[in-house]
């Protein structure tokens, strides 16, 4: 697997595991940078032949960004009212979606 | 190096309970967890064998290919890899939209990557078709209903080496 949620993976299981510390969305790589994308494809199978057992993780030896504001921006909490309302409707629309259903 | 009082990666268990809690989602989700995990050693050299890969990205309403699930649930497909270039897509999915796009299709579904592997003797081959398996909150149908679905395609294709790649 090749993936950039860690602890969802690990927690689940996997035989072998590249972890790319990116964030959702380009597990394998930067868009365009296909050398890097190559690079961890290659990472990947390297893996198949060289993991000892279940559960091997490696990390991928690449940094998005020298900012890290990433990792706090992802389903950052701002308006806590706000947040509660979309669910609120949310909610209201599946529940309408359901009385449609026969 | 960063001196850190946290562990750098995130926690997207953690972040998405309480981004849900934030919601007024009173049940937690229950992610998957297992004490084991399978394992199977290479049965003969990389390089003939041939690999197939797995994404979590669907084909839009209506754009589905020839034997490729319709219906308003997602279902799990097999569709020709010639056919994965602009025509799957991930906006129906969780991804840091915010930070970066998904417009190259390589970043999840590395096809040209994995042909190139070919050409140069790394692989013997890749897959004819690559395989997708919905995203759903039931564990059972992941595991009972939707992941033999794809392990039968891989046989019928003869994949030696699966490479999942959730978004």
């Amino acid at each position: 697997m090749i993936g950039s949620a860690r602890d969802i993976v690990e927690e689940c299981g996997v035989p072998r595991f590249v972890f790319t510390d990116f964030p959702l969305g380009n597990p394998v790589g930067k868009p365009d940078d296909v050398a890097m994308q190559s690079t961890m494809v290659r990472l990947a199978l390297a893996l198949v032949g060289s993991a000892a057992g279940p559960r091997t993780t490696v990390q991928a030896p690449f940094v998005w960004s020298d900012d890290e504001g990433w990792r706090d921006r992802y389903m950052q909490i701002t308006d806590q009212a706000a947040l509660a309302e979309e669910g609120r409707a949310r909610r209201a629309r599946q529940a309408a979606a359901r009385a449609r259903v026969p | 190096m960063k001196p850190r009082s946290h562990r750098s990666f995130i926690s997207y268990i953690d972040r998405s309970r309480a981004y849900y809690a934030a919601q007024g989602y009173e049940e937690p989700y229950r992610w998957a967890t297992h004490d084991d995990a399978p394992f199977a050693r290479l049965a003969q050299p990389l390089e003939e064998c041939r690999v197939g890969v797995v994404t979590t990205a669907y084909f839009p309403a209506g754009h589905e290919p020839e034997g490729v699930p319709t219906g308003p649930e997602k279902q799990p497909y097999a569709a020709p890899t010639a056919l994965a270039s602009g025509c799957v897509h991930t906006d129906d999915l969780s991804w840091a939209k915010e930070e970066t796009h998904t417009d190259d299709l390589d970043t999840y579904l590395p096809v040209h990557r994995l042909a190139e592997a070919e050409a140069d003797g790394l692989i013997g081959s890749i897959s004819p078709r690559f395989y997708g398996i919905p995203t759903r909150y039931s564990h059972r149908r992941s595991s009972t209903e939707d992941a033999p679905e794809v392990a039968r395609w891989m046989h019928e294709d003869q994949v030696d080496v699966a490479i999942l790649v959730p978004l």
